[in-house]
């Protein structure tokens, strides 16, 4: 515990190439997470457990990307909002909305979902059709809308997956096939006579008939799902997991810099007033914290998240509970060190107190070890966490990196080869510890003379 | 030691005994209305819905009377009542849980799954021991030559990536995408069926692998670190210049000298890694005293909690123990006791 003078330590920092790595992701990491808390709307992560919101999103789907790496062209997600609006009025009027699309790719679109808001009175009839690039047309559904005295507003789904759709397809294209392929609805409507991807222009066609009342769409969209989207793809509850992995980077940040700055100034405090004191106080203190450390700690996490509260806050506050152990008995064997020397006794002698000898004199010749240990423990606060997580017993409010990979594990992920749901998280975890551990090692060998070679 | 082991149990049972009572509680009137209902004789023989409830009221209080819920869980008697059958090792009857024999006797069910626990994370501690020791003293003694990087590197990168995420994607690779080892880590056949033996070891091949991979760089790189505070030694310096053989140096003479701290080490892993034995567990559903605790936790089977907390707690302290024991033992400089 020569005094190293922090430009001593910047200076040797500054040589170390894989501090400096560790610094670089730090960085970038905190870069992400501004880019997550601006670009993403707080809302979003919010709605992370709202099946509702993710509703427009695909199912499971590959990151787009990897359509770069197959030779196979996988369905992309395909929004369409604006279609091409027909009107007729006359004594029965009809407003139809248009949707065309080429689709081109190699494999079936997940399904289909079609989501409108009317504004009608009466009952009016709904007809949905597709044009195939084929030509034969296919009525999908027929349907009335629920009968209304006054204007009212009406929003509905259909999805692809709905029976009424499936067997419409069915029946009328073996018609046109000798038979059809497919058990999915989606199959069925895009197959060709082999039973093979039809290319081309499909049409979708919504009318909307009226008999002499007031009908009018509002809002009209046609969801083609991909089996593909976004950089990172969604998973089995449609969530887009870029968004999950982006806000879960400065979560993790937070909880690990918390606890490992709490536990590591927690530690100090105490096992520097124990090794200052002395005697009968340093005796108690230290059984004390013997019986902290001899508790095993995980299961007693686990037990404290079930019972008391599953909240990311006091997770935080429980991980203190056991992680200042360590750092408390280093610390105070430091302390007791720089207790011998002269000055602290000097100033012992000139009488003054025992919190501003201990404050003034002898943490800070204790502070750039603990820069290092700081750095140190943040990755093991972070796994745990995500370990916790993934128990289940994380904050569900809140999409941690350990919470993706939890909800990877309920749905089978492995098992169902969903490469792209389990594998991000983790890296995730790992890049961010490893980011820490660069720095801390780099400190280490700095304030600790002893490791140099 | 004793102490602790009191401490840890007391604050078991402050976290989870409310919540217990209220689940005794309610299985209980549960219980009582269920009976009347089965017996429709008893409910017509009352005048008024008034006398018929504090009928049924009075049941629940007596059973509750009976079983000790009455005191409240933090009652001196029922602490101490609860504190005395642990220590004379009664760990009363599981609630919800039963072992695979059927048996809802906690100890029957904690010896059940002692064994495998052990057996799993016994194997992977030794496998690791051997093979870091190994690794770790052969860097150690070419500091700075292309092996030491690898292993230093190995070794920070591997313990990095948290071991259940590892487990997940092994079962990803080896037991999906490659169908070479089974995904659940339970054996399909009955345990009393011959060849159950070697099934368990087949369904512990996963889980083993995924353990070592994630252990040794670690554990090598602490053994490297040993070493080369040895290998500094004049002993050795003058050993070599005598022109003794330097594998002949490495594994007898360093390696002695650099025992103490390795065992205390692993001591201490084999006790921590039984505390992760709760996530890695749940992964490769193993059979075990971690996978057992998570189900106990996840349905409040309270006995069962105490249990599995009591035999942890004694695992941990036995090894911080003897680990002390084994440094005074390899270095008599710091024998305490």
């Amino acid at each position: 515990m020569s005094g190293i003078t922090y430009s001593e330590i910047k200076e040797e920092f500054l040589k170390n190439k894989i501090g400096l790595i560790g610094i670089g992701i730090l960085a970038s990491l905190v870069i992400l997470s501004g880019i997550a808390v601006i670009t993403i709307p707080i809302d979003t992560f919010k709605q992370w457990n709202n099946p509702n919101h993710w509703i427009s999103y695909p199912k499971t789907s590959l990151p787009a990307w990897t359509n770069y790496l197959t030779a196979e062209k996988i369905p992309e997600h395909i929004i369409m909002e604006n279609p091409i609006t027909v009107s007729q009025e006359d004594t029965i009027s009809v407003t139809s909305h248009q949707f065309n699309v080429n689709f081109v790719y190699d494999d079936f679109p997940n399904d289909f979902i079609y989501e409108f808001t009317t504004e009608y009175s009466g009952s009016p009839l709904l007809q949905i059709s597709i044009i195939r690039p084929d030509q034969s047309k296919i009525l999908l559904l027929s349907t009335s809308l629920p009968y209304s005295e006054t204007i009212n507003v009406h929003h509905e789904r259909f999805f692809s997956a709905d029976n009424i759709i499936k067997k419409n397809a069915q029946i009328q294209l073996a018609k046109i096939n000798s038979e059809s392929y497919g058990i999915l609805g989606e199959e069925i409507i895009f197959a060709d006579n082999d039973g093979h991807v039809l290319k081309g222009n499909y049409l979708f066609l919504v009318n909307l008939y009226g008999v002499e009342e007031y009908v009018k769409i509002l809002d009209s969209k046609l969801i083609l799902g991909g089996k593909t989207f976004g950089i990172m793809g969604t998973d089995e509850l449609r969530r887009d997991l870029a968004v999950g992995l982006l806000w879960g980077t400065p979560l993790a940040l937070f909880i690990g810099i918390t606890v490992a700055v709490g536990s590591v100034i927690m530690g100090l405090i105490y096992g520097v007033y124990a090794g200052f004191k002395g005697k009968k106080t340093d005796d108690a203190l230290m059984r004390f914290n013997d019986v902290i450390y001899a508790l095993p700690a995980l299961p007693f996490l686990i037990i404290l998240a079930v019972t008391i509260s599953n909240s990311i806050f006091l997770m935080v506050g429980f991980l203190l509970i056991f992680s200042w152990v360590g750092i408390a008995k280093v610390s105070r064997s430091m302390a007791l060190q720089i207790k011998t020397r002269q000055y602290v006794e000097a100033s012992k002698v000139m009488g003054q107190t025992n919190s501003k000898i201990i404050f003034k004199h002898i943490i800070p010749q204790l502070l750039p070890y603990t820069f290092a240990s700081i750095a140190i423990s943040v990755p093991a606060a972070i796994t745990t966490e995500a370990g916790l997580s993934f128990l289940g017993l994380g904050d569900p409010t809140f999409p941690t990196w350990g919470q993706i990979l939890h909800d990877a594990n309920t749905y089978g992920a492995a098992a169902r080869g969903l490469w792209w749901w389990i594998i991000p998280p983790g890296i995730a975890i790992a890049i961010t510890g490893l980011a820490f551990v660069f720095i801390g090692n780099a400190l280490d060998t700095i304030v600790n003379p002893k490791l140099k070679k | 030691m004793f102490g602790v082991l009191l401490v840890t149990l007391l604050l078991t049972i402050m976290l989870v005994g409310s919540n217990m009572d209220t689940i005794l509680k309610q299985g209980i009137a549960y219980q009582v209305r269920l009976e009347i209902t089965e017996n429709p004789g008893i409910a017509e023989s009352f005048a008024s819905i008034k006398e018929f409830e504090s009928f049924v009221q009075d049941q629940i209080d007596q059973r509750t009377e009976a079983l000790g819920l009455d005191n409240p869980w933090y009652s001196p008697q029922r602490i101490g009542l609860t504190m005395y059958k642990i220590l004379i090792l009664d760990f009363g009857n599981a609630t919800f849980l039963t072992s695979d024999s059927g048996s809802s006797n906690v100890g029957d069910i904690l010896l059940e799954k002692i064994p495998r626990t052990v057996l799993l994370f016994t194997t992977a501690t030794i496998i690791i021991s051997v093979i870091g020791i190994f690794l770790g003293s052969l860097s150690g003694s070419k500091v700075g030559s292309a092996l030491d990087r690898i292993t230093a590197s190995f070794a920070v990168i591997s313990s990095s990536f948290p071991v259940w995420w590892i487990g997940m994607l092994m079962i990803f690779l080896f037991a999906f995408t490659y169908q070479i080892f089974p995904a659940r880590a339970t054996p399909s056949i009955l345990p009393t069926e011959s060849g159950y033996i070697l099934a368990l070891l087949y369904h512990m091949a996963l889980p083993l692998i995924t353990i070592v991979l994630i252990g040794f760089g670690a554990w090598a790189y602490l053994v490297r670190n040993f070493m080369v505070g040895v290998m500094q030694e004049d002993f050795i310096t003058a050993k070599k210049t005598i022109g003794i053989d330097k594998s002949k140096i490495i594994y007898k003479h360093a390696l002695k000298n650099a025992a103490a701290p390795i065992i205390t080490i692993l001591a201490l892993s084999l006790s921590g890694s039984l505390g992760g034995a709760i996530i890695t567990e749940a992964v490769f559903d193993w059979p075990g005293m971690g996978r057992l605790y998570f189900e106990a936790i996840s349905v409040m089977d309270l006995p069962i909690i105490i249990g599995a907390t009591y035999v942890l707690t004694v695992l941990f302290l036995i090894s911080i123990f003897t680990a002390d024991l084994l440094y005074g033992y390899f270095d008599p400089r710091v024998k305490t006791l």
